[in-house]
């Protein structure tokens, strides 16, 4: 195993007198996908929210690609660029073309100039197989699409880790299939990934590792057959039962 | 001579009104530039103090609610006379037409500041965590991504609100600023006729009748769908 481009060492998020996440530990190698599952509420969009901190942790410390997310030191904008986050809503901008969407941040983050963006907004928008859109805006476009264009709008900085919560959870399920195929490209092409994710098919044929996570913290791990098969912790096989029911 | 022609001639008398009628149109040229001047710097002020509230600074916050509230709740022209017969005890003397801007234009500063706020707050916050997540900083994501949106939403009722406050320039009249109904009113009283009158209330027309029916085109026009 390569050396962890992501560490969370004993993170803890309190929201008020909730105790959301109680000492998680989590460490990610480069070219690693690790797939999260849970029962609602044990805080896995918690946890990846602290990962970029779009969260404050109340306590601990994450370290992503040698970056101190935590430290007050540290140009927070700037690190964020190398964490690319796809939301369960996509969270596109209704007022931007998918053009747009893809090359602010390009613009006025990465201080490209609007040609240049647009080049590589473009590279990335046909990495998704949307090249064909650009100029539509999201309210023109299908759910699976709008997704696609999310993804895209991350992978244009060339992030060196990719957080996914919940992507295709908001999404008509003859949608699903085409967001998946987008997902398991960037795998291929090396993508260090977190997703967070019911899509049991896609976790035992893409992931490396499977996470599963209650009340805070992460109970049990191993590669995808383990935890699917052979889950050690009572908790887990309650949880991966309750879903093989569905 | 017949009843018809006894209301022609007080309301509508052609010779008075001849008369008059550069004294009216020069009332509309003050109008005009008190209503710029309102629409300009008032509109200015709030989205300048919405955006200071989007800081989140709590006592920066109080002040400007407080502030905000105070003007949406004196009548302007109240404060017309407060800013004209106040100050000068405070050693400024703002003319009638400075006293009747700023008053106004606080007045509209405080109402759009409302509506410019709740625009930004209407933003989910899905918007501000996409693009925070893809590095943009806090002001970035306000200019680029949270007021665009918010703008849209704000405009038809920004529209309305700012039609009725700008109206309020007649009352400009009471600190005797040469606007249109000032200049009708001493006019009706110079030719103790109120044809004058009648022409105030057409050049009110002419004014605003076009804005009201643009601001209903606007309406429909900015409606949001999504
Ligand atoms: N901003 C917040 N303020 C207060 N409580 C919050 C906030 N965000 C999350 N929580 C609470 O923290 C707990 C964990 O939430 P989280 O969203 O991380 O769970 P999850 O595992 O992602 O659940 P789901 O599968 O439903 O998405 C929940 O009880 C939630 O209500
Ligand atoms: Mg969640």
């Amino acid at each position: 195993m390569s050396k962890p481009i992501v560490e969370a060492r004993e993170i803890h998020k309190h929201f008020g007198h909730l105790h959301v996440l109680k000492g998680v530990d989590l460490e990610v190698a480069e070219r690693e996908l690790v797939f999260v599952i849970g029962p609602s509420g044990s805080g896995k969009s918690t946890l990846l929210r602290c990962l970029n901190r779009l969260e404050e942790p109340s306590s601990g410390s994450v370290v992503v690609d040698g970056i101190d997310m935590l430290d007050p030191r540290t140009d927070i904008n700037h690190a964020r660029q190398r964490i690319g986050m796809v939301f369960q809503s996509f969270n596109l901008y209704p007022h931007m073309t998918a053009l747009g969407n893809v090359t602010l941040a390009l613009r006025k983050v990465a201080g490209k100039s609007r040609g240049e963006a647009d080049v590589l907004g473009m590279a990335a928008l046909e990495r998704v197989g949307l090249a064909d859109r650009a100029g539509h805006t999201p309210g023109q476009l299908s759910g699976g699409q709008q997704q696609r264009v999310a993804i895209a709008r991350a992978i244009a900085l060339e992030p060196r880790v990719m957080l996914f919560d919940e992507p295709t959870s908001a999404l008509d399920p003859e949608l699903v299939g085409s967001v998946l195929e987008v997902m398991r490209d960037l795998r291929q092409s090396g993508m260090t990934m977190i997703v967070v994710s019911h899509e049991m098919g896609f976790a035992r044929n893409a992931a490396d590792r499977v996470v599963f996570m209650d009340d805070g913290l992460i109970v049990e791990q191993g590669p995808p057959a383990a935890i699917f098969e052979n889950p050690t912790q009572e908790r887990t096989r309650a949880f991966i039962g309750q879903i093989q029911r569905h | 001579m017949s009843t018809w022609d006894r209301f022609v001639e007080t309301f509508f008398n052609a010779k008075v009104m001849v008369k008059y009628l550069p004294d009216i149109l020069s009332g509309m040229v003050v109008t005009i530039e008190l209503a710029v001047l309102i629409v300009l710097s008032g509109l200015f002020a709030g989205l300048v103090l919405a955006l200071l509230r989007a800081l989140a600074i709590r006592p920066l916050n109080w002040l400007i609610i407080f502030v905000v509230d105070l003007f949406r709740s004196l009548p302007p022209l109240v404060i017309i006379v407060l800013i004209y017969f106040g100050l000068p005890a405070a050693g400024v003397s703002p003319s009638g037409f400075v006293s009747t801007w700023l008053s106004l234009a606080f007045v509209l500063m405080a109402f759009s500041e409302e509506i410019f706020w709740a625009g930004i707050t209407s933003i989910p916050k899905g918007q501000w965590e996409a693009s925070r997540s893809t590095g943009l900083s806090f002001g970035q994501t306000l200019i680029n991504v949270v007021l665009p949106q918010a703008l849209r939403l704000t405009i038809p009722p920004l529209t309305n609100r700012t039609i009725a406050i700008t109206k309020g320039t007649a009352l400009g009249t009471v600190v005797a600023v040469a606007e249109i109904l000032g200049q009708a009113s001493s006019a009706v009283s110079n030719s103790y006729n109120p044809s004058p009158l009648m022409m105030g209330a057409a050049a009110y027309l002419v004014l605003f009748l076009p804005v009201v029916v643009a601001a209903r085109w606007i309406e429909t026009k900015f409606a949001w769908k999504r």
